[in-house]
């Protein structure tokens, strides 16, 4: 049975409003609609009435059986249909089944739902590109089209997808031990393994060992290894899941002829830094072991992070590969300790400019802009639907990101410290434990995501690793954990993420010593799994328990309870031994030691030969057309219409919001969130992100993105001593080899970034209590390699006293004293001005440490004393940006003189107004704190540079001579230029 | 009575649970988290309970229109819910707004529940979190919104825009039902009448679109350093626990 349902008034549809702005020049549409169409089998009665409480909305809709496009727009001459193709989850299918059986309790066993979207138009010419058009609403990757034409009486073709039956796979004999270095190869590449000829090679040694093929025969199997061993191999050595390039023997050349080897960047330059900082750090609780980072807030409370890429799934599926990055970290955090709750949500997202003309998109590649709004509305609807706040983040925009966008994905838990007494941030898996699995049903859907992610993008690249989550299913699940936690009915968990449960059990056998699972009790969406898919699907929304077998029935119980499904595997044991069933047979027998422990060291080599640096000064003749130029630019303007689509107030902990200022339009710093009404106790959560830097140098971009991070939590009112670090590196592939004859330089540029995040970390006392890397984020089309800047987000958590009103970035009252916190230097390269001029400008930024930990400590200070009406960081554009910036969100307009800066600092005026020198503050005091401030800030650190005024314009003069006007009418005109233009 | 009992339901997708249990404490009633899957196994329950809160939310995701398919699942309490409401009191806050309007318990200018009303999606189609003004109105036998001052709430919605009949629209008027409008010029959704909020004749059951339990202190107001620490979404709560207390 097909049902349409339709808006009540097809003028005033929102939707189709947004349908047509999407068209935009695309065809000269007269009419639109667009129907939602739901195809019901199975269903013994359909009585009419029934059905319409399930479909229609008496009051804003208009249902119908059958096709009706005609009755509804009677001249139409196009209409299409666009559905998910069969194995996608369709989400919205799944609540209609819910629906239908809440309504028709009895008869709703063989129920079949298909939904589909039909978009029916009438449009001037009539001739048009009919697949340009659909294109602009679907993706061919997830969904099927069917065009319509009118004229004739068209047949409605969509039907539902045939139900997935698969006829089940005996488990596959893989003979590999006497295959050559070459077949090895061919073979890791056929089955997508990711595996090079090294590791291909170690597997093949560990099945020849005479003792292992005395213990396989023993339990009756072949001595080659099956296919669930291989592909649990494969997944559990894949770069995504054990960073083979940071742990990695690196030979390092640095460029001065000094040659060392560096075991492992992990261990020598993030590992190190917090071991040096822990006994000086007590609020450390996890670090490097969990599925996320614990410190203490204070001793009651912990907090979590955790920062995840999503870069691949989001450049074939932009809104289910952001979606999935969301919820997926999500279950990071539940899958903390004993379990922690989400509270907040952050993302970095980066594109290339929407506004990319089509000519400069390679052939395969989705428009920037198409990208941006599918990521965009994955996370908000990731976020929001799962009812954590979205509360901080940043877009960036540029070229090199049009192969592979950057979806950095973080999401913040809360933890009590001890849960019955135990430590919540610790778990421990006992032997004969129960194996659990809870959640969702497992699929075909996301398989090889882990090894996928460890390859180029290219136009082969497996559909089936792209995935759509439901975060409705996982906020049950959610709840159901969290009170399972409190009532303490189970001892460990983790998430089932990347390689699913070989990944998830694996790793958590590791504290037993031992895995016996038997596939069969695995819970599917559809018959005819093979075993080895079972095992290593990504399905979504599913967490793996350890249970205590006492535990078992209250648990189940509960499960029941609150609707969520979970079934019993088997269980944890000592034996040393994976041990995996199906079908009645043994179709896995691993050594936990070599899954764990097997995989061998990489060797790889770097080489640094610094950037050639032709840099030029800065030389303005317009800084008012300039200044403005930044404004407009997508880096820095406005993204108020993208942020306010995020909840980012859910759960009432919302306390320095992500736009502040009188109209709530101004830009914040990063995000405090306060833990309860009433509480003292606030968590800043901020971030720093640099890429533009490193095409000078990569250290120094990680030095200045570690300062960005701190100076924001510093400028939000953090405790300087309380806060911790999580790097996520994202960069090109720097392993050397035919496509990659560069990997050495790209290498050295990562040895270099590490440089500078120790560096930094260490001056600023900051712990690093987790990462991640993401290193493949190449793309190929048209036969070239697209590969993204070198990039590495530095995030912050820490600890803010909130009992006393906190500065926002906005001016407060006219008559204030504005003052310029910081020294400035001239640093203009990777600046805004660089970017907006198109030229290479001299001067790599790097932080002063010393310098700026007095500084941070004093501002802190400052703070606390309640002394700054306002406080704003500067980063993006320098000063010029964050004075306009604080103006425009106060409605205040400033009276600046630079005298106080241009002499003492050698730099000219545009120099001052635009450098990008980090640790730097932006502040306004009330005019009788200005002795308290030279009190506190000594002699060098700061410049008075004018008043806050009534009047809404911004004047600048330099050793009293005008230089710069320009009206808040202007400024916000250009800040706010890319409103309605994002997507 | 002396204490006031509070059921607050989650599950489902339900996700501003906690803080409204948060409010209802501050305004000194004791709160329960009651889970839907539970009082719909034991409706019985209900009657330990004076006052029963549907929170915000995305139950079942807002899948075929928000607040649905909960609706359905919940329909056959709907008997005893009227019953509850002889002595007790019901809110509906965003997703457990909608909820209510699509189980026909909002507006009810009738007698007996039935679909008179919906929240449409907004009418610039995007999901909007922003603090915006509303005030109560005088002569509305809302027991939530007595002695309400002018004050900024969040709202934070997809599907928020009030619609109904002229007809029903007409009768809210005249029935004082409409007990929350934003301020004229910052309607966030294109509600008909700038409503943000209606409750039934009898002004027990109260439902609105912005989040009064996302306001409980000055410090979560976005303009915290420009206002006052006077006003804040407490009284909304205060006033249902301060009626029951007297009543």
């Amino acid at each position: 049975m097909r049902i349409e349902v339709y808006h009540r008034s097809v003028e005033d549809d929102p939707r189709t409003l947004a349908a047509k702005k999407r068209l935009g020049s695309l065809v000269s549409c007269k009419r639109l609609v667009i129907a939602d169409v739901f195809l019901v089998e199975g269903l013994e009665s359909s009585e009419e009435e029934g059905l319409r409480r399930v479909f229609h909305d008496p009051i804003t809709q208009r249902l119908f059986f059958g096709s009706a496009c005609h009755h509804i727009l009677p001249d139409w001459n196009l209409a299409f249909e666009i559905s998910y193709k069969a194995g996608v989850t369709d989400t919205l299918a799944l609540t209609v089944e819910k629906a239908l059986r809440l309504a028709f309790p009895d008869q709703a066993e063989k129920l079949q739902v298909q939904t589909a979207t039909l978009y029916v138009l009438e449009s001037h010419p009539i001739e048009m590109d009919r697949q340009a058009v659909s294109r602009q609403f679907y993706n061919p990757l997830i969904q099927d089209v069917i065009f319509y034409e009118a004229g004739r009486n068209p047949s409605w073709r969509l039907a539902p997808n045939p139900p997935r039956v698969f006829q089940t796979p005996q488990p596959d004999i893989i003979p590999i031990l006497d295959l050559t270095r070459e077949q090895l190869v061919e073979l890791s590449q056929r089955r997508l393994l990711a595996l090079t000829a090294d590791e291909m090679r170690v597997i093949q040694e560990y099945y020849s060992q005479p003792d292992i093929q005395a213990k396989r025969k023993s339990a009756g199997m072949d001595v080659n290894p099956t296919d669930v061993e291989l592909e649990m191999l494969a997944q559990s050595w894949s770069e995504h899941c054990k960073h083979k390039i940071f742990q990695a023997r690196i030979h390092y050349d640095d460029g001065s002829g000094m040659v060392r080897e560096i075991d492992s960047l992990f261990k020598t330059y993030i590992q190190k830094v917090t071991a040096e900082l822990e006994p000086d750090k007590p609020f450390l609780r996890s670090v490097f072991r969990d599925n996320s980072g614990v410190i203490a807030l204070d001793d009651d409370t912990l907090v979590c992070f955790k920062v995840e890429t999503h870069n691949s799934p989001s450049a074939l599926d932009p809104y289910g590969g952001a979606m999935t990055g969301i919820v997926g970290v999500n279950r990071d955090i539940l899958g903390t300790g004993l379990g922690a709750k989400p509270i907040w949500n952050t993302d970095v997202l980066c594109f290339a400019p929407p506004d990319t003309p089509a000519s400069r998109v390679p052939t395969g590649l989705l428009p920037p802009s198409r990208i941006l709004e599918g990521v965009h509305r994955g996370i908000v609807e990731g976020g929001n639907h799962s009812g954590i706040p979205t509360v901080a983040g940043a877009f960036l925009f540029d070229e090199s990101y049009i192969g592979k966008p950057l979806v950095f994905c973080g999401t913040g838990g809360l933890l009590p410290a001890t849960i019955d007494g135990r430590p919540a941030y610790q778990k421990k898996v006992n032997p004969g434990s129960y194996a659990v699995v809870c959640g969702g049903r497992v699929g075909k859907d996301g398989i090889h995501g882990a090894t996928f992610s460890s390859l180029a993008l290219d136009e082969t690249s497996p559909t089936s690793a792209v995935q759509i989550g439901d975060p409705i299913i996982q906020k049950i699940m959610t709840d159901f954990l969290l009170e399972a936690r409190d009532l303490g009915l189970y001892e460990a968990l983790t998430d089932n993420g990347a390689g699913g449960l070989s990944s998830s059990l694996g790793e958590m056998a590791q504290d037993s010593g031992g895995l016996r699972i038997d596939l069969d009790a695995c819970p599917l969406k559809y018959p005819g799994l093979a075993a080895w898919e079972i095992w290593v699907s990504e399905s979504q929304e599913r967490m793996s328990l350890s249970v205590p077998p006492q535990h078992w029935p209250a648990l189940e119980e509960l499960a029941r309870r609150r609707g969520v499904e979970i079934a019993r595997l088997g269980e944890f044991t000592d034996s040393g031994w994976i041990e995996i069933f199906h079908g009645g047979h043994r179709v896995g027998l691993l050594s936990m030691d070599f899954v764990h422990h097997g995989l061998p060291q990489m060797n790889l080599v770097a080489v640094w030969s610094p950037a050639k640096q032709d840099r030029v000064p800065l030389e303005v003749e317009d800084l008012w057309g300039l200044l403005l130029a930044i404004l407009a630019e997508p880096n820095v303007a406005s993204k108020e219409e993208l942020v306010r689509q995020y909840d980012h107030e859910v759960q009432g902990r919302s306390y320095t919001k992500p736009q502040s200022g009188l109209h709530q339009d101004g830009p914040s710093d990063g995000a405090v969130l306060r833990l309860h009404p009433g509480s003292p106790l606030g968590i800043t959560v901020t971030h720093g992100i640099c890429p533009r830097v490193g095409d000078a140098d990569t250290r120094a971009m990680a030095a200045c993105a570690v300062d960005e991070a701190y100076r924001a939590h510093i400028a939000l009112g953090g405790d300087p001593d309380h806060a911790a670090i999580l790097d996520n590196f994202c960069w090109p592939d720097p392993v050397q080899g035919p496509k990659t004859p560069d990997g050495p330089h790209k290498l050295a540029q990562l040895v270099r970034a590490c440089e500078g995040l120790k560096e930094a970390a260490l001056a600023y006392r900051l712990p690093i209590i987790s990462g991640k890397d993401s290193m493949k984020n190449d793309a190929w089309a048209e036969g070239r390699k697209i590969s993204v800047r070198p990039t590495l987000l530095i995030s912050l958590v820490g600890r803010a006293e909130v009992s006393k009103d906190l500065p926002d970035t906005d001016f407060l009252k006219a008559g204030d004293w504005i003052v310029l916190l910081g020294r400035t230097r001239r640093h203009l390269a990777g600046s805004m001005v660089e970017r907006v001029l198109g030229k290479k400008l001299e001067g790599i930024p790097y932080p002063d440490f010393q310098i700026a930990r007095d500084l941070y400590h004093r501002v802190h200070r400052g703070i606390r004393e309640g002394l700054f009406c306002s406080v704003h960081d500067l980063s993006d554009g320098g000063l010029a940006i964050a004075l306009a910036e604080s103006c425009l969100g106060g409605r205040l307009g400033a009276e600046i003189d630079l005298r106080g800066l241009c002499p003492s600092s050698g730099l000219s005026p545009a120099e001052v107004l635009f450098s990008e020198t980090p640790s730097r503050f932006l502040v306004s005091v009330r005019s009788e704190d200005r002795p308290r401030l030279e009190e506190l800030f000594g002699k060098e650190d700061y410049a008075f540079l004018g008043v806050t005024t009534v009047q809404p314009l911004i004047s600048i003069h330099a050793e009293g001579v005008p230089i710069l006007k320009c009206s808040l009418d202007e400024i916000l005109a250009a800040w706010k230029s890319w409103e309605g233009r994002w997507s | 009575m002396n204490t006031v009992r509070t059921a607050i339901l989650y599950g489902q997708g339900i996700n501003a649970d906690v803080e409204l249990g948060w409010a209802f404490e501050m305004a000194g009633a004791q709160t329960d988290r009651l889970h839907v899957l539970d009082l719909l196994a034991q409706p019985s329950q209900l009657k330990n309970y004076h006052i029963l809160a549907f929170p915000g939310g995305f139950s079942f995701g807002d899948h075929l229109g928000s607040g649905r398919v909960m609706a359905l699942e919940l329909e056959g309490l709907t008997d005893l819910l009227l019953r509850f409401l002889e002595t007790g009191l019901i809110l509906g806050i965003c997703n457990g707004f909608q909820v209510l309007v699509k189980m026909g318990l909002l507006p009810m200018t009738g007698e007996m529940p039935r679909i008179e009303a919906s929240l449409d999606i907004n009418s610039h189609g995007r999901f909007v979190d922003r603090w915006v003004p509303v005030h109560s109105e005088t002569g509305s036998p809302c027991i939530w919104t007595r002695g309400l001052k002018t004050m900024d709430l969040p709202v934070r919605h997809g599907e928020g825009r009030f619609v109904a009949d002229s007809s029903v629209l007409d009768k809210l008027e005249r029935q004082g039902q409409i007990a929350l409008r934003y301020e004229g010029g910052h309607n966030p959704n294109g509600s008909l009448a700038d409503i943000a909020g209606v409750c039934d004749p009898s002004g027990r059951v109260f439902g609105l679109m912005p989040h009064p339990e996302a306001f409980l202190e000055k410090s979560q107001h976005p303009l915290r350093r420009r206002i006052g620490d006077d006003v804040t979404g407490l009284q909304f709560f205060q006033n249902a626990v301060q009626f029951l207390r007297t009543s």
